[in-house]
């Protein structure tokens, strides 16, 4: 019996969260199968077949699925399922979106936002924004697992490719239909597979200031994350928010400006290599992960940052 | 429109959860207890659809130990019409929550469904999209706005590029992000004038559902703690040290 992974894209890239799930599920079993569900999406399976540890990439190529949605994934992923002991994707807002109505499909549990593989069966999860970790056994015979990203390395590329199998099973539940996206635009890297991160928050004072970051982020190749503080007020957009509700990341360098260090926003980032906190109230929590603290106004040190790199 | 509102009964979120010495679970005893941020919005949301005159009754539901009846009256004093307690001794797995809503929509009807995302305590993010697929409805999950346009309901949602919207049919499911709106305040009145609001206690039995197990918790530790580092004073120094003690510029 297989693995199926479900693999995240936009028609045309395979998204780097599908690597570090592909090596998750790898450790849950030998053979793997991706699946590539989506509209003139035959790039991603190309993709796709050159990763490490896939054993055959499976493509549904049709319109019904170019979006997505829930409703349609959910039926196509749950009809392959019978042939498979895991149905694996990546804890991204796609994944969180479409596989618990797998699981339920199936009547099997679902073991979300997975960080260890301890056996086929016994998988490692956060809980109360990441200050428990259970340890939890799957019962049901098909698992239904989310994977959280950061927690895994990334699969490599090889020369050979698997072979590709085109699927001819078409699901259109016709209960929802796509309208329209507002895509955020920015030449940084993406947050969660960014190196370097810096973020801002509520101490930012508003959204110009964070050009200052910007800056920075320039100098180092950084990407540049905020604090659920800093998106509440308006300052930046909320795909930039780096928290429990938000992003998880876990970069080599993580600077937190401005930022208190709330536990939703720990949630997200404690597992960061090395965390840097600029803050000018020196009890504020983030001093207490912090490897390296700064007591000092951002606004005199920012561009003294800059200039320094 | 009726609508139907889930909330969960969950530690604090300010409050920092505690491992049991004997890593059996989190220890709850003694500590602050509120409704799940997530389903406040989902309340607030519910209420204003209310006010607007799209809906007619917020119906909100709750499932747990008795004392998630201060949840249910919480929401009743924020604007819910009646409540429904589904009385279990633990919380349930997220598909047995899915199975015994699904049984309370079955039961009420109601034209749109508002849960949170996820809740602060298990971090599932599961049980809406599982109810949905249970009722073979659609979802809108992680709203960050709800429209009702003629027969459908759009929703804005947060994803990972940015926003997406969808149109669904009614009855739908949406689950609520942080940013859909910010819930009020019950004010004292209210709160008195909630403690009459009718409020119906049902077991999984009278439902008819029977609760399968489908993981079981091996083991809760409390997460490597990370030490805190030292303080330097000024940016030449924290460049030195990234540089050539942590080796990350």
């Amino acid at each position: 019996m297989a693995i199926l992974i479900i693999a995240e894209h936009d028609n045309a890239v395979l998204k780097a969260a599908t690597l570090n799930t592909i090596t998750a599920a790898s450790q849950m079993g030998d053979e793997c199968h991706l699946l590539v569900a989506g509209s003139s999406c035959s790039a991603v399976a190309e993709q796709g077949s050159k990763v490490a540890g896939v054993t055959k990439v499976l493509l549904a190529d049709n319109t019904v699925y170019e979006y997505q949605l829930a409703e349609n994934i959910s039926k196509l992923v749950t009809e392959l399922a019978p042939n498979y002991t895991h149905i694996v994707s990546a804890a991204t807002t796609t994944g969180k979106n479409f596989m618990p109505r797998v699981a339920a499909l199936l009547d099997v549990a679902q073991i979300s936002d997975i960080i260890k593989v301890e056996s086929e069966n016994k998988f490692k999860r956060p809980i109360y924004a990441g200050n428990a970790i259970a340890t939890v056994e799957s019962l049901d015979n098909i698992k239904v697992i989310t994977v959280r990203g950061t927690a895994f390395s990334a699969a490599t590329t090889l020369d050979s490719n698997a072979s590709i199998e085109n699927l001819n099973i078409v699901h259109d539940a016709q209960m929802s239909q796509f309208i329209s996206e507002e895509v955020a635009v920015s030449e940084r890297p993406e947050l969660t597979a960014a190196k370097v991160i810096i973020s801002g928050g509520r101490g930012m004072g508003n959204g110009e200031n964070f050009a200052l970051l910007e800056n920075v982020a320039d100098k180092l190749g950084a990407a540049v994350g905020a604090s659920r503080a800093a998106v509440d007020a308006g300052f930046v957009p909320n795909d930039m928010q780096v928290g429990q509700t938000g992003k998880i990341v876990a970069p080599d360098l993580y600077i937190a400006v401005g930022i208190s260090g709330a536990i939703q926003h720990l949630a997200g980032m404690k597992d960061s290599k090395i965390i840097v906190a600029i803050n000018k109230d020196e009890d504020a929590p983030i001093f207490q992960v912090a490897d390296y603290g700064l007591v000092a106004d951002l606004f005199e040190v920012l561009p003294e940052l800059t200039d320094k790199l | 429109m009726k609508i139907l509102v889930t909330v969960k009964r969950v530690i604090d979120y300010n409050v920092k959860a505690r491992v049991k010495a004997d890593n059996s679970d989190v220890d709850l005893a003694n500590t602050k207890m509120a409704l799940n941020p997530f389903c406040e919005i989902a309340v607030e949301e519910a209420i204003r659809l209310k006010e607007s005159g799209a809906a007619t009754e917020v119906v909100v539901v709750s499932i747990g130990p008795k004392a998630c009846q201060e949840q249910i009256r919480t929401s009743l004093a924020l604007g819910a019409d009646r409540g429904i307690q589904i009385e279990t001794d633990t919380m349930p797995e997220s598909l047995n929550a899915a199975k015994l809503l699904a049984k309370v929509v079955e039961a009420e009807q109601p034209g749109l469904i508002i849960m949170g995302k996820q809740a602060i305590d298990s971090d599932n993010n599961q049980t809406g999209q599982m109810l949905a697929a249970l009722l073979d409805m659609p979802q809108g999950t992680f709203a960050s706005k709800v429209e009702l346009i003629g027969e459908k309901v759009h929703v804005t949602r947060e994803v990972d590029g940015g926003l997406q919207t969808i149109a669904l049919n009614m009855p739908a499911i949406v689950t609520t992000d942080l940013r859909l709106n910010e819930p009020r305040y019950a004010s004292l009145p209210n709160i008195m004038k909630a403690k009459r609001k009718p409020l119906v206690v049902q077991t999984p039995v009278d439902l008819g559902v029977e609760m399968k197990t489908h993981t079981q918790l091996v083991k809760v530790e409390a997460p490597t703690e990370r030490q805190a580092g030292i303080k330097v004073n000024s940016i030449e120094e924290l460049i030195e040290k990234l540089q050539n003690e942590a080796k990350v510029i």
